[in-house]
């Protein structure tokens, strides 16, 4: 990938990995990733569970040996140079991970000494991340005793109280509600424009919409990596959407058809995927529900990022999209 | 911030929790006080190796004042309580089959006779032998110096004279509660490090704690630190409670005590340590320190006598913090020794704490995989 020699001299990288691995005895979960994390950006990994987000985060800490490939973080030689990367990154686990008894405030401090902040700097962090994130309040609160978007918000809190210059979040998000979730990127999109780095991995759509650049991972593999506009409006297959009463059917119908790719069902519509060398795809559709005497709403649409990322991981698919920046 | 300093904060960061989250585990805090009281009190009232009172019966042909005089002298000794009478030798012997008696006396016809210097045993002393404790105490009335006769002026005849120094009532409790202060601390304190760990991982923690700064033997004299404490608190409970209840006598310096403890509980914590790092759950964590308490219990020297056991499991046993730990309290406690006068065993405890702790940290890596 010419992208990457180009990248690393013009950009200003926090986090350049080639053809990293991972094996786990005869299953590969990290299958030869590259690629490049540009700092002050939100970097988004998208992928269903066991794709290999959380084995490539946990490598780019240190937390695993890669079993071949190369990563440097901030500047670091990983895993050779982890320990000294730890100040300068923030970690927040898919689960959570501080004590779940002790306060906020326990759990604070702890991080705060574990971190060697000066006694001043530790107490003025505290209360800057107990404001920031709506802690104030539930300071005395034990941590077992708090909701979901609570413990979120406290995880995020001492992930950054020490203001590391890189956050990697691990499916930060997915025991939390909707309005927590809003909330939890808004606090993503101020720490980013304060300069931090952030690593997310996520399996909801639009959150990897929200980021500025996307890596979609499939089965260990990056199968398509890009800026998410770009990975929508470069996507080599044709959208129609088609509404339905009978939708069952309509998908039953639309299955046999050799050009459709793939189908996807949102509520009452339905997301068809076909291929670029078809010259009228919604001519196509249309014609073939007719034939089965199905009544159907056909149009052709633009592409969104659950398209892109079942485009991405079809098995046996065209080769995988890699669109530019 | 120095590297030192950096050091310790970060041992003190780790302390502080534990301590924080002890201080709000109430059963474990209960169990702190409560194990070592309890674990005393019935060590101390339970396992008594004096055997007292031995139900015996007489069979007594002579039938004088003086086999009178030999048969409450024997009762005298409070080994043997006369429980029935014989009128033979055969329903005797039928009594101690039946296990009705586990001792049976049997005075001879000439029993008078044999007392005039005739060289033969006054009286015979039937056993039962399928008890060993049993037969080693009654044994020791075959050598009893008797005084028969009423008025009798003559020296009495003493065929060995036994002297035991340090517990001369042979008081099973003064021999026994010294050297519980180290079975019971091994029993907790080995358990709440063996977990320390392991319940980290199990609840999640670890994955954080290892993408922070604190290094490994930080982690590691964090967690021991604050138990070194408890072990202490543990310490002063069956000290306190075996000068009170048992009358056990401090002979030593009782600073000196307290160093030797806090050198077994440190070497002690730092064994359950190891553990942590081997076992990967809770559960086994609890096996595996289960596992170390037997051993420790039975080749320390607490049950039986270190000289007696065959060479390998002394060479076990020199292994064990336990068996250091005993020789020094029993040393300090009832003999009134000092530390310098022991030092081999603090070295041995010392060199314990150094070697497990390393071990602990150096296995413990700060990587999942």
């Amino acid at each position: 990938m010419a992208e990457h020699g180009e990248g690393a001299r013009g950009r200003d990288l926090a986090v350049e990995a080639r053809d990293l691995t991972r094996r786990f005895g005869p299953v590969v979960a990290v299958d030869h990733v590259s690629l490049d994390i540009e700092r002050a950006h939100i970097y988004g990994f998208l992928g269903p569970n066991g794709s290999g987000k959380s084995t490539t985060i946990r490598m780019f800490c240190g937390l695993l040996r890669p079993s071949s490939g190369t990563v440097r973080v901030l500047g670091y030689d990983i895993p050779r140079e982890s320990e000294r990367l730890r100040t300068r990154i923030g970690y927040m686990t898919q689960k959570f991970s501080l004590w779940d008894d002790l306060t906020v405030l326990e759990n604070l401090r702890f991080i705060a000494r574990i971190y060697t902040l000066e006694k001043s700097l530790a107490a003025r962090r505290i209360a800057e991340v107990l404001e920031e994130f709506s802690l104030r309040e539930l300071s005395g609160r034990l941590a077992a005793a708090m909701s979901g978007g609570q413990r979120q918000r406290l995880a995020l809190a001492a992930a950054t109280l020490h203001e590391p210059e890189m956050l990697m979040l691990d499916e930060p998000t997915s025991a939390v509600d909707p309005q927590s979730r809003r909330d939890f990127w808004e606090s993503l999109f101020s720490l980013v424009s304060r300069g931090t780095t952030i690593l997310v991995s996520t399996h909801y759509m639009d959150e990897a919409e929200r980021c500025h650049r996307l890596a979609i991972l499939d089965q260990g593999r990056l199968v398509a990596e890009g800026a998410p506009e770009r990975l929508m409006s470069e996507l080599p297959l044709q959208v129609i959407e088609v509404h339905a009463s009978d939708i069952d059917k309509v998908r039953l119908q639309l299955h046999r058809l050799p050009e459709v790719r793939s189908l996807a069902q949102l509520g009452m519509r339905l997301h068809v995927l076909v291929d670029r060398k078809v010259s009228d795809a919604g001519a196509l559709v249309k014609q073939a529900l007719m034939q089965a005497g199905l009544s159907a709403e056909v149009q052709a649409t633009r592409a969104n990022l659950e398209d892109v990322f079942v485009a991405a991981t079809l098995p046996a698919s065209e080769p995988a999209q890699r669109g530019a920046a | 911030m120095s590297p030192v300093v950096a050091f310790f904060e970060r041992v003190r960061a780790i302390a502080i929790k534990e301590v924080t989250q002890l201080r709000r585990d109430r059963l474990t805090g209960g169990m702190i006080v409560g194990i070592p009281l309890i674990q005393i009190l019935i060590f101390g009232y339970g396992i008594n190796l004096d055997v007292r009172h031995i139900r015996a019966g007489v069979a007594d042909y002579a039938n004088t004042s003086a086999s009178r005089a030999l048969v409450s002298q024997v009762e005298a000794t409070q080994v043997v309580t006369f429980v029935r009478r014989a009128p033979d030798v055969l329903a005797l012997r039928r009594m101690l089959a039946a296990g009705e008696i586990s001792a049976g006396l049997y005075i001879p016809p000439d029993f008078e006779r044999r007392q005039l210097g005739s060289g033969r045993p006054l009286a015979q002393l039937l056993i039962d032998g399928a008890e060993p404790g049993i037969e080693g105490a009654l044994r020791g009335l075959g050598t009893l110096p008797l005084r028969i006769r009423a008025g009798d002026r003559s020296e009495p005849r003493r065929t060995l004279a036994v002297l035991t120094e340090y517990n001369p009532e042979h008081r099973t409790a003064v021999q026994i509660v010294p050297a519980l202060i180290g079975v019971i601390l091994n029993m907790t304190m080995v358990v709440f490090t063996a977990i320390a760990l392991v319940r980290e991982r199990e609840r999640g923690n670890l994955e954080l704690l290892i993408t922070t700064p604190v290094r490994s033997m930080e982690l590691m004299i964090g967690k021991l630190a604050p138990y070194v404490v408890v072990g202490l608190i543990q310490t002063t409970i069956i000290v306190f409670t075996g000068v009170l209840l048992f009358d056990v006598p401090i002979n030593g310096a009782v600073w000196q005590l307290y160093v030797a403890a806090s050198l077994f509980i440190a070497a002690t914590l730092a064994m359950g340590l190891v553990i942590s790092t081997v076992a990967q759950t809770q559960f086994q964590a609890m096996q595996l320190g289960f596992f170390t308490m037997l051993p420790s219990i039975l080749l320390s020297g607490f049950m039986f006598p270190f000289d007696g056991m065959p060479r390998p499991a002394q060479w076990v046993a020199q292994a064990l913090p336990l068996t250091h730990f005993n020789s020094l309290v029993r040393g300090i406690v009832l003999r009134g020794a000092g530390l310098q006068e022991l030092g081999p065993a603090v070295l041995k405890l010392s060199a314990f704490l150094v070697v497990a702790v390393t071990i602990a940290a150096s296995r413990f890596r700060k990587r999942l995989g």
